[in-house]
């Protein structure tokens, strides 16, 4: 385990009032394991990673309690509590970013060569023509063309597919033992996708890296990632290896993400927003299960309380408090 | 770049041809421009006289081109008041019109840049509450009350500074203040929402992600890109002082262009008239032009653009 999330908890103050974004949530991350976040737009993907490294804008968001061990050789860190110098030393050198709007994630007004040796010059402390060099080695690993030249090259130069390449360097230019990479395709082209996938992972082979995976594609999930987070609401609904995810989904909305794709095989052009109802309303407190109201197995206790993650098997666990393969009510154990 | 700066340039010179063309034909739209310039009560033959040796009963079309040749060489006719060119009359005041212009640009944006910078940086602030302050101070008072109140206040009162005039090098302070505070306070707003919108942006987002310091990412990230947005700014604001300077030049009896201006139309000294007209023309296109130039030199997409 490198990285254990618990309890995060993070709210935005904003002029319409409190916006409950993350309501406790909680996974772990194995060295060099693909870890897939999944869950509707809003559900609280991207809050949860940028709470991480304090990348949230504050004002107005405040993250509210939890903790986020980073953990070196077995030693754990609480990324919350670091101070500033603390957690941009983890920025980019321990853990990196790849967000998911290639064209205004790059700064405008400099070169491309300089966004990537910034941070290497930043973190390994490297001679700017050191930087240069191993950015332009790094630009030919992306797989861009020419890249001694294009190292001085604007991002408007590029094309969406090749800025996503930057952005890559970006993220993995320290050798990070994390990449989190926040739905990295979704802006792209169909053609270029397959490609920036390939990228991503055939880089997380060469270095040995983490990959936190957010995305709407189940058919990625399917094909690439180890494990599976679901969230909703604000909350880790289900954590489960990829398999047992698709052959055994335990908590009615993965349930029900599953059914929403033609064939089950997640093949389909199908969003994951296909489930009846609307997501829940995050400006006020939950203080039952978020998806009680869309929930065709709700009873009396899904709305005394938030159900905590319950394990259902070793590596599987479910924040439901009915059973729905035995019909019958959860035995309560909780594994934080 | 290259077609872009070119097309610029043709695009100033078309722009000024046309000023002419309305400055000229502006005072001839009577049909008889020796009764807007010749006194009322003047007799008819004292006004055929003038029509002749002023050249008005010639073709339309003799006088503009006769007129453009001259201004082409710098030769705006002579002054009917002062009886010498124009030209030397004008290039006599530009000095301390650009003088007061300039000071009063500087002195805002050193002031306005910082305030808007650190209070956009740090909105709720202390130093952002004193901007949004002189912000809104700066564009709610009127330059011209302004004017009076600190002639009275720190010239006539205090007697720090002199009440009009360019004698001394102090003569510029009270002008430039009242001319410049209402640009200041519009700069101070623009840097703030400037900064306060990039800081947001996902690009500095990436460069916090990559773990580096507040401070690089304002110099090299914000402070370029907000730059941006000011320089072209900078620009507009800097026509409008020139241009603007005219009430500020009255009231403090400043010897420039504005003056010069409110002079020549009250002796409706036209060749005068027309002659500050094409030159405040002229800088304001020029200004545009330079701010347009630098823009492009800045801003990547626009350098290795079409
Ligand atoms: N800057 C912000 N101000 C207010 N609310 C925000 C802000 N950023 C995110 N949120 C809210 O937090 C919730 C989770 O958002 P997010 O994590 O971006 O969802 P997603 O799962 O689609 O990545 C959403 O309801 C969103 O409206
Ligand atoms: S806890 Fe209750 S309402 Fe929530 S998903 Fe489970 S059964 Fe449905
Ligand atoms: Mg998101």
């Amino acid at each position: 385990m490198i990285l254990q999330v618990k309890d995060l908890i993070t709210r935005f103050y904003s002029v319409d009032g409190v916006v409950y974004a993350l309501n406790g949530v909680n996974f772990a991350l194995n060295a060099g394991e693909t870890l897939a976040v999944v869950g509707e737009s809003g559900s609280g993907k991207s809050v949860t990673m940028m709470s991480l490294l304090g990348l949230i804008p504050q004002p107005p968001g405040k993250i509210e309690g939890g903790q986020a061990f980073l953990f070196e050789n077995d030693k754990p860190q609480d990324l919350l509590k670091l101070s500033e110098r603390q957690v941009r030393r983890v920025r980019g050198g321990q853990i990196g970013f790849i967000f998911q709007d290639p064209i205004s994630s790059l700064n405008p007004t400099m070169t491309i060569g300089k966004q990537i040796a910034e941070s290497m010059i930043e973190h390994l402390s490297l001679s700017q023509s050191d930087a240069r060099k191993r950015t332009v080695d790094l630009l030919k690993e992306v797989g861009i063309a020419d890249a001694d030249r294009r190292f001085d090259s604007y991002p408007h130069e590029f094309s969406g597919g090749m800025r996503q390449r930057v952005m890559i360097a970006i993220a993995v230019a320290c050798q990070p033992r994390i990449v989190i990479a926040d739905e990295p395709t979704t802006a792209l082209d169909v053609t270029v996708q397959a490609q920036i996938i390939e990228l991503i992972q055939r880089l997380q082979k060469q270095l040995g890296i983490a990959v936190i995976w957010i995305t709407h594609d189940l058919a990625v999930v399917a094909s690439m990632a180890d494990r599976v987070l679901v969230m909703y609401g604000g909350t880790v609904v289900e954590d489960a290896l990829v398999e047992d995810l698709f052959d055994n989904p335990q908590h009615p909305y993965t349930i029900g993400l599953l059914k929403a794709i033609p064939g089950a095989t997640g093949l389909g052009e199908e969003r994951l927003e296909s489930i009846e109802g609307s997501p829940p309303d995050l400006l006020r407190e939950l203080t039952s299960c978020p998806f009680a109201p869309r929930c065709q197995f709700v009873f009396d206790q899904c709305w005394a309380k938030l159900p905590p993650l319950i394990s259902v098997t070793k590596h599987h666990r479910a924040a439901c408090f009915y059973d729905v393969e035995n019909e019958i009510p959860r035995k309560e154990v909780e594994h934080g | 770049m290259q077609r872009y700066l070119i097309s610029r340039v043709i695009q100033s010179i078309f722009l000024l041809g046309g000023v002419l063309v309305v400055v000229f034909f502006m005072i001839r739209l009577t049909g008889d421009p020796a009764s807007l310039m010749v006194s009322r009560n003047a007799s008819e033959e004292m006004r055929e006289a003038f029509r002749e040796k002023m050249g008005f009963n010639r073709p339309l079309y003799v006088q503009f081109s006769d007129y453009l040749y001259g201004v082409l060489q710098g030769d705006f006719g002579n002054s009917l008041h002062f009886k010498q060119p124009a030209r030397e009359i004008i290039l006599e005041r530009l000095p301390a019109t650009f003088q007061l212009a300039t000071i009063a640009l500087l002195g805002a944006v050193i002031i306005a840049v910082p305030i808007g910078i650190i209070g956009g940086s740090n909105p709720g602030s202390f130093v952002d509450s004193l901007g949004r302050a002189l912000g809104l101070l700066g564009q709610t008072i009127p330059n011209f009350w302004l004017a009076l109140i600190l002639i009275l206040v720190f010239a006539v009162n205090l007697r720090w500074f002199p009440t009009f005039g360019r004698d001394s090098y102090l003569s510029v302070v009270l002008p430039a203040i009242a001319l410049g505070l209402g640009s200041m306070g519009q700069l101070v707003r623009l840097t703030r929402s400037a900064v306060l919108e990039i800081r947001n942006d996902d690009y500095i987002r990436t460069a916090k992600s990559k773990g580096i310091s507040q401070l690089k990412i304002g110099l090299r990230h914000i402070a370029r890109n907000t730059s941006l947005v000011l320089i072209s700014v900078i620009g507009v604001i800097y026509s409008y002082l020139l241009g603007g300077s005219i009430y500020i030049e009255i009231i403090f009896s400043w010897p420039g262009l504005g003056s010069l201006l409110e002079q020549a139309i009250k002796s409706r000294d036209f060749p005068l008239v027309m002659g500050i007209t094409i030159t405040f023309s002229f800088f304001v296109i020029f200004i545009n032009l330079l701010t347009d130039i630098a823009y492009a030199f800045i801003d990547p997409r626009i350098r290795y653009g079409g």
